[in-house]
């Protein structure tokens, strides 16, 4: 889907958004990504809503579908809340990301960027570099690109990135070196820690930063063409350095503008006249 | 499934083959109850004299009453999930002839005037109810409630079930006065500071799906502890609930080795289903212990077969559906189980791991009756309590949660085939329930 040129695919169409979690990127991208193809966008957030008033979620589902929604595009801070959603709702439902289960979309923007990047998945290295335990962002990429082939490494101290993590999909290896992770590989994903959902876990910040903090040095470990990404939010200082957020191999903002063609075609192929 | 309440004096149940742990016969026996106890047991004709009334047991098994040491029917003060008049109906409809009720309820039953009260008439229940009481105020872990008088209203054990007794001291005080008093404590073995937010068990699965999980660990620590203590403590007498743990169940057999007097229990859920079955973030596989590994089931299997559980308990759970439609992380533990109880038990232990019935059926009678002193019942030795359970071992039958007689319907076992149906159910000398 080309953004410069949109077609009306979704002329007519009310797009609900409905956020129950803070979001910046996920939520402008699908707003514009909707509106472009000239549907009405509705956002409906926890604060402000009837969900403050302690309604329940799918109360909340059978509200807005009421009202018209003919898509739902949900973000929650619980694992499996649009699931619950799809089995019980008779109009699409979009994973915007949910706890630290899934984010689809994302995982998407993020493989089209890497073929932006690449000539193709075929015998391609992904390492990825951060807290995965809590990264919805992670468990759909390792998802994704397994299931191209793609040789993925999963990088990190063992409270944020556990043993079992590489049951999640074929061809996933953990390590705890950054060298590691980092020698001949073709992307190298960086992930915040998520400060917000350690649940009392201790992480020590400086011994973090120490080990795994993606620096210009480290990332000459990587191959000669290797990118960086990132899903943001970024903390400049912690997972990155600024030379390495504003330098050359970063792909985050590309990452950001490829957002919103990716879920343009995920909102054309739900509800999209061209099916 | 209909309901028929039979009031007799004298009952003669004929032609049955009657397995009875306790007393040591797996045979063909008639059974004669009068006047709420057990009269005689024979062979077959060999009882004269008139009955009556006669229950035609032929092609089916006779065995003591049923007794699930864990259930909880809500009330006081949850009766939009259950009430002891549905619970108990649910409970006579699955073969059990006594239950005993768990104290977390709105209020916590941790005094003898709510004990006394689940104990009225009043309530309508169907089969025996001994109340287990709370063992500390509020069920809040901080102060031991009054035991002798908990004891003297008619509780028969003590626990702060749904929450574990976690402090040390508290614990230990507990075991001391329950073994001056001979009264068990119940633990429900978590130790809640390593799962918090937790939702199911901690594996690849908890992982994939992105919930928090529980640790083996969590369950297998205080068992540790809570044994050690059951060995250091004079008569003290430790029972542990639900267990879920290959590890927990280590530490009850030391415990066991150590002639400590330890007894545990085991959920037909627990040797059914692991974490892996769970689908769809459904809720209706959620509860406390939660599914666990394969590595797990297959410990509680064999722990079930060499004795080292006591007792199949169902820890019936029943939340209305409003409480249970929700997100998996926010949806309330617990499933119902009292309906499904006995298929379970002939379907996966007797059937598919070839434990003999006679096992099976300690398991629900003499092996509970003993974790809490029931005297009198699960076995129908002369003079025992008049409580039967009559049920076809072979039959084959589809559990359907719309004609369940519990209030509510969280289960995932929702059109399961089973093996194994119970015919009738009898209290006291009254049949209760007649499928």
């Amino acid at each position: 889907m080309n953004p410069d040129r949109p077609r009306p695919l979704l002329k007519g169409k009310r797009v609900l958004l409905l956020f129950y979690e803070a979001s910046t990127r996920t939520r402008s991208s699908f707003e514009i990504a909707a509106k472009m193809m000239g549907a009405h966008t509705i956002l409906i957030q926890a604060t402000g809503s009837s969900i403050e008033k302690g309604e329940s979620l799918l109360d909340t589902g059978y509200t807005v579908r009421a009202v018209g929604a003919d898509v739902i595009v949900i973000r929650h801070p619980n694992a499996g809340a649009p699931q619950l959603m799809a089995q019980h709702i008779d109009v699409p439902v979009i994973n915007a990301g949910d706890g630290m289960h899934a984010h689809p979309s994302q995982a998407l923007l993020d493989a089209y960027t890497i073929l932006r990047n690449k000539k193709s998945f075929k015998g391609l290295q992904v390492a990825i570099v951060g807290d995965i335990l809590h990264s919805r962002v992670a468990r759909s990429s390792c998802h994704l690109l397994s299931k191209f082939g793609v040789k993925m490494i999963l990088c990190g101290p063992q409270e944020l990135v556990p043993e079992i993590a590489a049951t999640l999909a074929p061809g996933i290896r953990v390590t705890r070196h950054v060298e590691d992770a980092l020698r001949g590989t073709d992307v190298v994903m960086l992930l915040r820690v998520q400060k917000e959902r350690l649940s009392g876990l201790k992480i020590d910040l400086p011994e973090y930063i120490a080990r795994y903090q993606m620096t210009p040095a480290r990332l000459r470990m990587a191959k000669k063409d290797a990118v960086v990404m990132h899903p943001g939010p970024i903390i400049r200082g912690l997972e990155l350095t600024s030379e390495i957020a504003d330098g050359g191999q970063s792909r985050i903002l590309e990452e950001v503008h490829n957002g919103v063609p990716t879920r343009m075609a995920i909102l054309a192929r739900a509800v999209g006249r061209m099916r | 499934m209909k309901e028929k309440t039979t009031s007799v004096s004298s009952l003669l149940i004929k032609g049955g083959h009657l397995i009875d742990p306790a007393a040591r016969v797996d045979a063909p026996m008639d059974v004669l109850l009068k006047d709420g106890r057990v009269a005689e047991v024979a062979p077959p004709n060999k009882i004269r004299g008139a009955a009556d009334e006669k229950f035609d047991a032929r092609g089916l098994m006779v065995a003591p009453g049923f007794i699930d040491l864990h259930v909880h029917l809500r009330e006081p003060g949850q009766g939009h999930k259950e009430t002891i008049a549905t619970g108990t109906a649910a409970a006579a409809a699955g073969g059990f002839t006594s239950v005993c009720t768990m104290p977390n309820t709105a209020p916590v039953v941790d005094s003898a005037e709510w004990v006394e009260w689940i104990r009225q008439p009043e309530r309508g229940a169907l089969v025996n109810v001994f109340p287990i009481a709370a063992a500390t105020r509020s069920s809040k872990g901080v102060t031991l409630t009054d035991f002798a008088s908990l004891q003297r209203a008619g509780a028969i054990a003590v626990t702060d079930d749904g929450k574990p007794i976690l402090d040390d001291a508290i614990m230990r005080e507990a075991l001391v006065l329950g073994g001056e008093l001979n009264f068990p404590v119940v633990q429900h073995a978590e130790d809640t500071r390593m799962t918090e937010n937790c939702s199911m068990h901690a594996g690849a699965r908890s992982f994939r799906l992105g919930l928090r999980g529980m640790a083996a660990a969590a369950e297998a620590s205080v068992v540790e502890r809570d044994v050690q203590l059951a060995m250091q403590i004079p008569n003290a007498r430790l029972h542990v609930a639900h267990v879920s743990t290959a590890d927990a169940l280590k530490g009850v057999r030391r415990g066991k080795r150590a002639k400590a007097r330890v007894t545990c229990e085991a959920t037909p859920h627990h040797f059914t289903l692991t974490d892996e079955d769970m689908r769809d973030y459904d809720s209706n596989y959620k509860m406390n212990p939660p599914l666990r590994a394969a590595s797990d089931l297959e410990a509680i299997l064999v722990a079930l077969a060499d004795g080292t559980v006591d007792a199949i308990a169902t820890d019936h759970a029943p939340h209305a559906l409003h409480e249970k439609q929700m997100e998996f992380e926010r949806a309330a533990f617990g499933i119902t189980g009292l309906e499904t109880a006995l298929g379970l038990a002939i379907t996966k232990l007797h059937r598919e791991k070839r434990i003999p019935l006679v096992r099976v059926v300690e398991l629900f009678t003499a092996g509970p009756a003993r974790c809490f002193d029931l005297r009198g019942r699960g076995s129908l030795a002369r003079a025992s309590v008049a409580d039967v359970t009559i049920f076809d071992p072979k039959k084959k039958w589809k559990f359907e949660v719309a004609t369940s007689l519990s209030k509510s319907r969280n289960t995932p076992f929702d059109g399961w085939q089973l093996q194994g149906k119970v015919v009738a159910t009898i209290v006291g000398g009254r049949i209760v329930h007649s499928a």
